[in-house]
C-alpha cells in the first residue's frame, strides 16, 4: 500500500519550492549553510533552521523573523549547500512572502523600507541616485542618525552626486514598474 | 576586441574611481569599450528581494540593448555582474521566466547576451601575455590581500570563472604586475554588502575580521573588484577599529587602480584621491 505522506506544513513548503525553485524539501540539516553565513552571530533564523522551519510550515515565525532581512544575499549558503539548495533565493523568496502576507516585520526590518526607497528611486530616473534614496530611506525608517558621518565623507571624495544621473531610458523602467505591478495584482 | 560596456549605477557615484580607472585601463590596453546607451540600474538587492518579475525584467532591459549592439557585455561592477548573469541563467533555462521578461520589457529575450566580469576579460581575454609586456612600473614594495567577495565566484553554475572557494585570478594579475601577493583564507568571505545602511555594525564586525586577517597575513593593502566591498573596507576601518580593536591600517585599492598604475598612468588617471586611506607612501615605493 502505498500512501502519500501530508502534514499541516506541506502547502507552505511547495509554494517556497516552487516560487524560489529550490528543493528545500531535500535538506538534510546538514547546516554548512549556516556554518558559512556571516550574519551568524547577529541572526534570530540560522538557514539551516529556516529550511527546517519550512518542512514544518512555520510559516508566520519565519516571516516575522528579523533573520531574513538581515541576510546579506551573498550566496554562501546557496554555493555551499550538498544538496544544491538555493538557500539565498529561498530567503529572497521570505521577504517577498513577508511583504505580500503583511507579516508583523520585527522592528529591525529595515532592509524593506531601504529596499522600497532604492527601488523608488530606480523607477524615477531609471538607475539610483544615493542622495534622494538615503533621504527617503532614513525618513520611512525613523533610523535618522546611523552614520550620519558617512554623507558629508562621500561627498568630500565626489561620490554623492547631488543630481541624479538619469538615464535616457527612464521611460521604459516605467513601463517595467507598470508591467510589474499590474502582473503581481493579477 | 570590443566590449558592450555596462557601468552600473555606483561606477558614476560611490565608486566613480573604479569606473574612471577601469575606462583608463582598458584605452591603455586599446581595447574599445562602449557604453550600452541608455542603459538602466539592474535593480541589485532591492530587486531580488522583492519581486521576481523586476529581478528578470531590468537585467533583460540591459541586455536587449546591449544585443543591439552585437558585442558581448563586460561591467566590472561584482554586483551588476551577478545580477545580469542570474537573469541570463534563469531566462536560459526557464521558459516561464523568459516569458516573464518578455511580457515585462515588452520586448523579446532568449538570455543569450554574453556577459563578462572585468576580471574575467582581463585574465581570459586579454590574456597574461599582452598584460605583462605593458607592464612600466612594476608594482615593488606591495604585498597584497586580493580580496574577491560574495559575488565574484559565487553561485558556480551562475559566476564562472575562477573556483568559488578559493578564487585566483585577481593575485595572478597582480603577480604579473610585479606585485606579492598573500595567502589568506578570508578571500570570499562577505562585508556585509548593502547592510552598510541598515546595519552597519554587523559590517563594522566584518570589517574588522576581514582587515585584521589580510593585516596578520602580512598584507600592506588590499585589491577588490567591487564597489561595496571597497566602500566598506575603505570607509568604515575607523568605525570598526573602535568598534571591535586596533588593527594595522590598510589602504583598499581597486585592481583596475593597482593594475592602471603599473601600465603607466598616473595617480589621477586612476582617481586616486578618491581613497579614503589614501596609498601614497604605499606607491612611492614602485619604480617610476
Ligand atoms: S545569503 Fe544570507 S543566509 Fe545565505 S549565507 Fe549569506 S547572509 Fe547567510
Ligand atoms: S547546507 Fe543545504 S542540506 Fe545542509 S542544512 Fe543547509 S540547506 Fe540543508
Amino acid at each position: 500500500m502505498t500512501e502519500k505522506l501530508q502534514w499541516a506544513g506541506e502547502k507552505f513548503m511547495r509554494e517556497v519550492e516552487a516560487r524560489s525553485g529550490a528543493r528545500v524539501s531535500s535538506c538534510l540539516q546538514c547546516h554548512k549553510c549556516s556554518s558559512g553565513c556571516p550574519i551568524g552571530p547577529e541572526t534570530d533564523l540560522l538557514s539551516s533552521q529556516a529550511m527546517r522551519m519550512i518542512h514544518l510550515g512555520m510559516e508566520e515565525e519565519l516571516l516575522g523573523s528579523r533573520g531574513i532581512w538581515l541576510c546579506a544575499s551573498c550566496q554562501t549558503c546557496s554555493a555551499r549547500c550538498p544538496m544544491g539548495i538555493d538557500v539565498a533565493g529561498v530567503m529572497d523568496v521570505l521577504r517577498m512572502m513577508a511583504v505580500e502576507r503583511k507579516a508583523a516585520l520585527p522592528d529591525k526590518a529595515r532592509g524593506r523600507h531601504f529596499h522600497r526607497s532604492f527601488l523608488g528611486s530606480v523607477r524615477r530616473h531609471g538607475r539610483v541616485f544615493e542622495l534622494e534614496m538615503m533621504a527617503i530611506y532614513k525618513l520611512r525608517s525613523m533610523d535618522l542618525f546611523r552614520d550620519m558621518d558617512k554623507a558629508p565623507k562621500l561627498m568630500k571624495k565626489s561620490k554623492l552626486p547631488l543630481l541624479p544621473n538619469r538615464s535616457r531610458s527612464a521611460g521604459e523602467v516605467r513601463k517595467v514598474f507598470r508591467n510589474a505591478r499590474k502582473e503581481e495584482e493579477r | 576586441m570590443r566590449y558592450a560596456f555596462f557601468p552600473g549605477c555606483s561606477m558614476e557615484a560611490t565608486a566613480w574611481d573604479f569606473g574612471k580607472s577601469a575606462r583608463a585601463l582598458f584605452k591603455a590596453l586599446d581595447i574599445r569599450l562602449e557604453e550600452i546607451p541608455g542603459w538602466v540600474c539592474c535593480g541589485s538587492t532591492p530587486a531580488h528581494s522583492s519581486s521576481e518579475g523586476l529581478a528578470l525584467a531590468l537585467p533583460a532591459l540591459n541586455l536587449q540593448k546591449a544585443g543591439a549592439m552585437g558585442a558581448p557585455v563586460m561591467t566590472a561592477c561584482a554586483a551588476c555582474y551577478s545580477r545580469l548573469r542570474a537573469a541570463n541563467h534563469r531566462i536560459q533555462n526557464d521558459p516561464e521566466s523568459r516569458k516573464r521578461a518578455e511580457q515585462l520589457t515588452e520586448k523579446p529575450y532568449d538570455g543569450g547576451v554574453a556577459v563578462h566580469h572585468i576580471l574575467d576579460v582581463l585574465v581570459n581575454h586579454v590574456g597574461r601575455d599582452v598584460i605583462s609586456s605593458r607592464i612600466k612600473r612594476p608594482l615593488r614594495g606591495l604585498r597584497i590581500a586580493c580580496y574577491y567577495g560574495c559575488l565574484l565566484s559565487r553561485p558556480p553554475g551562475i559566476v564562472a570563472y575562477d573556483d568559488p572557494e578559493h578564487p585566483s585570478c585577481m593575485d595572478g594579475l597582480l603577480e604579473l604586475a610585479g606585485a606579492e601577493t598573500v595567502q589568506w583564507p578570508f578571500k570570499t568571505e562577505c562585508c556585509g554588502a548593502s547592510l552598510a545602511i541598515t546595519n552597519n555594525d554587523v559590517v563594522n564586525r566584518l570589517v574588522h575580521r576581514i582587515l585584521s586577517m589580510a593585516a596578520l597575513a602580512g598584507a600592506n593593502c588590499v585589491a577588490v573588484a567591487c564597489p561595496l566591498c571597497q566602500m566598506n573596507l575603505d570607509l568604515r576601518q575607523d568605525d570598526a577599529r573602535k568598534a571591535h580593536g586596533d588593527f594595522p591600517t590598510l589602504p583598499v585599492l581597486y585592481v583596475t587602480q593597482l593594475l592602471g598604475i603599473a601600465l603607466g598612468l598616473s595617480e589621477k588617471d586612476v582617481g586616486l584621491e578618491a581613497l579614503t586611506v589614501g596609498a601614497d607612501k604605499l606607491l612611492a615605493g614602485a619604480a617610476r
